[in-house]
């Protein structure tokens, strides 16, 4: 029996040529014999877990932690489950991979959204920057702070209408219901109408077509400037850096709420301590690096750090905290 | 005046062409579009130190550029790379079968510089204007639009109407698949991972399409030899072009007025600019069977609204599609916030910005029109280098979409469907229109519905819903009143014609 293997200088030369004519879509996906690593962006290019990917995989190489290149490969689907799924699976092991990861993450793993996998299905290891919540309305409008706002809502709950760019149960939603719920509003009577994204959220607002906007510090900037939109609470736990810095942040107000957009990573679940203990070390490493302090101000993120158990105990916490917060306002059972 | 100062400027110059070269190459290949090209330049250019209006010259220029490219595969090969290009396919490939696909090439090439230039013009005059237009568009104005879009649907039909509400009705029963848009409930996915995000747009109208053309050529080759499809004349012909000039600007006007709404797009655009274009050409066109005026309306419409879609993305901050999603991703990376006031802050970048599209729009019309002599020598390749080949690029395309071989087996899957309803004469255009749509209808409707507490009436209020509604129902009757219209002029003919005259023959 002769089967004969394809010559090494030929396979070499026909993947190069496969991953040019696919890396235009899905990242290079030439095999790199274990050596290289990768950075596994959940969505589509140009989105924020994409994003992540490319900034973080860019400090990690330019500081000279990586072998060679970090690549960033986009592998959307099912708002991330099929990463996640294909990171249980598949790559169990894998040492050299890391997936970018939210609070969108955390929010459908409390929702059962990624099917029979739980957080424990894979491990923590860290976020280097975060957005903050907002809450904003038109610059028209009656309310100018968010006692005012609160007050119509208890006084007629019903009358008022938020959009947010993400679905029901999704981040804007949820953060709208937890600060109705803190404040002592019952979450089930807030009206709340799904866009696609903050930019056409926030133009439903400008055309009076809703009353509140829930969304991201960095979405509403150029309107706040033109003086269209007022900001009416940060969600954050101490003010926002740059042009919001005059907002009030929710705590000030006296309703004990935050809404961390945080930017992080998974690994695999089964790559054992060692492995681990090193992708936390790069982490903090890239933290505490001027390179990334400035990659962060270019991506629009707030400083926020944290790494290793403490991110990992974080986002249980979070799992359980939306888990309850879903129970409790019937989005799930 | 001072953006050409700016545009004109040896890198920008440079980068700007550089940008259309790319673009109208991403744009040739179906599935791999402008977007990924963007994405991957975006930390470039962050990292090579340019100023950021240079860097948005070149990234918008792959974005205007790839509207030049998509229609290529489309008229030569019957393989749409954009679901904007699904129209042009129309009479695209028909003008091809007749000999006529070097005039269709360089009709795409004009219009799309007719479309892309006129709509510059707009942009600068317009943009802020028409952002507070657009702003005026809720969920139920979009809700009409849709529904005026879908009044285009007898366009499509090939002359049966029933046939045409099955394809389409196929079309917005394959958009329900997949997570509901408001409550994130999974829809006939069968516990599917793959199904979650429902059908994609590229997997669906490569394997229509594009497989099932594969397939009916392998039927008529018969396992012979057959030679390639002959091409006469490569370049257009004066009449040609002086037969489509209404048609262009009328598409570019309608193209550009609805890139500007978010949510719409350049898909609408083609859709409605090719059915007007039906409309007003009446018994004269023959559209579907290879009128030249149905490549040049969906073509100059779709980079009409290419551009038109810049107007919300840089004043209003809403990207209109995933491109514009990550144009703005490098915007915000630049330090430069979209809102009214950009254009003020930042008037190097505005107007440098709107000179280089004016630049670009020429290299792109320089650029196209020499290569359309390579690019119909691909039609002299013998079918048994063809036929694999388109089968080869599909199957590229559509795992290069999300890297899936469950993407694979659906694109076969509605390959053999494909051909099922040619060979039953089943109109392939609705299924995409349908897919395309359901999805917007449904949201906006149900937007429209939740904002009124479910008061139907919020459908008919503003005077923008009511005027759209007035012309879906127009476009709806024009059909027939044009038919009753003819019939009484052949009629009132017929009855100028003396009676008895051939009696006495």
């Amino acid at each position: 029996m002769k089967t004969r293997a394809p010559r090494p200088k030929f396979r070499r030369a026909s993947q190069w040529f496969l991953c040019g004519f696919l890396g235009w879509s899905m990242g290079c996906s030439a095999p790199t014999d274990g050596r290289g690593w990768e950075c596994l962006a959940p969505a589509n290019a140009g989105g924020g877990w994409d994003l992540t990917c490319r900034s973080v995989g860019q400090v990690v190489s330019d500081l000279g932690l990586s072998p060679g290149l970090v690549r960033t490969t986009n592998l959307p689907g099912a708002g991330g489950g099929v990463a996640y799924a294909r990171t249980v699976a598949q790559r169990g092991g894998d040492t050299n991979v890391i997936i970018a990861a939210s609070p969108s993450t955390v929010l459908r793993l409390a929702q059962g959204q990624y099917g029979s996998l739980d957080e424990d299905d894979v491990r923590w290891i860290g976020a280097l920057g975060a957005e903050y919540g907002i809450l904003a309305v038109a610059a028209d409008s009656p309310w100018n702070t968010l006692d005012d706002l609160l007050a119509a809502w208890r006084s007629d709950p019903a009358s008022l209408v938020v959009s947010g760019g993400s679905a029901v149960a999704g981040q804007d939603h949820m953060k709208v219901l937890l600060l109705a719920h803190r404040a002592g509003i019952d979450p089930r009577l807030i009206r709340y109408v799904p866009f696609d994204g903050g930019g056409e959220a926030m133009t439903a607002l400008l055309g009076g077509f809703v009353h509140v906007f829930s969304g991201e510090a960095s979405e509403v900037e150029g309107q706040v400037a033109a003086g269209r939109l007022r900001v009416l609470v940060a969600l954050s736990p101490e003010r926002m850096e740059g042009t919001l810095a005059s907002v009030p942040t929710a705590i000030e107000s006296g309703v004990d709420v935050t809404w961390v957009t945080w930017r992080g990573f998974y690994v695999p679940g089964e790559i054992g301590d060692e492995a681990y203990d090193r992708w936390v070390d790069i982490l903090r490493q890239v933290g505490a690096s001027p390179a990334w302090d400035e990659a962060r101000r270019t991506n629009r993120l707030q400083p926020f750090f944290m790494t290793g158990e403490e991110f990992s105990t974080f986002v249980k916490n979070q799992v359980t905290d939306f888990r309850e917060m879903s129970r409790e306002i019937g989005l799930i059972r | 005046m001072g953006g050409f100062a700016i545009a004109l400027q040896p890198l920008n110059l440079g980068l700007a062409l550089g940008g259309v070269l790319v673009g109208t190459f991403v744009g040739m290949l179906p599935g791999i579009g402008p977007i990924n090209a963007i994405a991957i330049l975006i930390p470039v250019t962050f990292a090579t130190g340019i100023p950021p209006e240079s860097a948005l010259i070149l990234l918008v220029g792959i974005y205007y550029g790839s509207q030049y490219g998509n229609s290529i595969s489309t008229i030569l090969l019957n393989v749409p790379g954009t679901a904007s290009a699904v129209v042009t396919a129309l009479d695209g490939y028909e003008m091809t079968k007749q000999g006529r696909g070097g005039p269709a090439l360089a009709m795409s090439a004009i219009s799309s510089f007719v479309g892309g230039t006129l709509s510059i013009f707009a942009l600068v005059l317009f943009a802020p204007v028409l952002a507070e237009w657009a702003i005026r568009f809720g969920p139920a104005e979009y809700f009409a639009l849709m529904i005026f879009a879908f009044s285009a649907l007898s366009s499509f039909s090939g002359g049966s109407l029933v046939r045409g509400l099955v394809s389409t009705a196929l079309g917005l029963g394959l958009a329900t698949v997949g997570l509901d848009p408001n409550s994130a409930v999974p829809r006939y996915t069968f516990g599917q991972i793959e199904l979650l995000d429902g059908m994609d747009f590229v997997v669906v109208t490569i394997g229509l399409f594009a497989v099932s053309e594969v397939l009916q050529l392998l039927e008529d080759t018969k396992g012979g030899q057959q030679t390639a499809a002959a091409y006469g004349r490569v370049m257009i012909s004066a009449k040609e072009l002086a037969g489509t000039t209404w048609t262009m600007l009328r598409s570019s006007g309608l193209g550009f007025l609805v890139g500007v709404l978010p949510g719409a797009g350049s898909t609408i655009a083609s859709f409605l600019a090719y059915s007007t274009e039906e409309r007003i050409a009446g018994t004269s066109g023959r559209f579907g069977q290879g009128d030249i005026r149905g490549v040049a309306a969906p073509e100059a419409a779709n980079n009409a609204a290419a551009n038109g879609a810049m107007i919300p993305l840089l004043t209003l901050g809403v990207p209109g599609s995933g491109t514009t999603a990550v144009l703005l991703g490098a915007l915000l990376g630049f330090g430069v916030t979209p809102g009214p006031l950009l254009i003020q802050e930042q008037p190097d970048l505005f107007w440098g910005l709107a000179a280089s599209m004016y630049v670009g729009n020429v290299f792109l019309l320089l650029l196209n029109l020499p290569l359309v002599g390579v690019f119909v020598k691909a039609l002299t390749l013998p079918r048994w280098f063809l036929i694999p080949g388109v089968a080869a690029l599909a199957f590229v395309a559509v795992y290069a979409v999300n890297g899936s071989s469950f993407d694979l087996m659906l694109m076969t899957m509605f390959g053999v469907v494909g051909y099922l309803m040619r060979k039953m004469d089943f109109p392939l255009a609705p299924v995409v229109l349908g897919l395309v749509l359901g999805p917007l209808m449904e949201k906006n409707l149900r937007r429209a519905m939740s904002l009124s507490g479910g008061e139907v009436n919020v459908l008919f209020e503003s005077p923008i819903a009511i005027t759209l509604w007035a012309l879906a129902l127009a476009s709806l009757a024009a059909p027939t009143l044009l038919r009753m219209w003819t019939r009484d002029v052949v009629a009132e003919v017929d009855a100028a014609v003396p009676t008895g005259v051939p009696d006495e023959l």
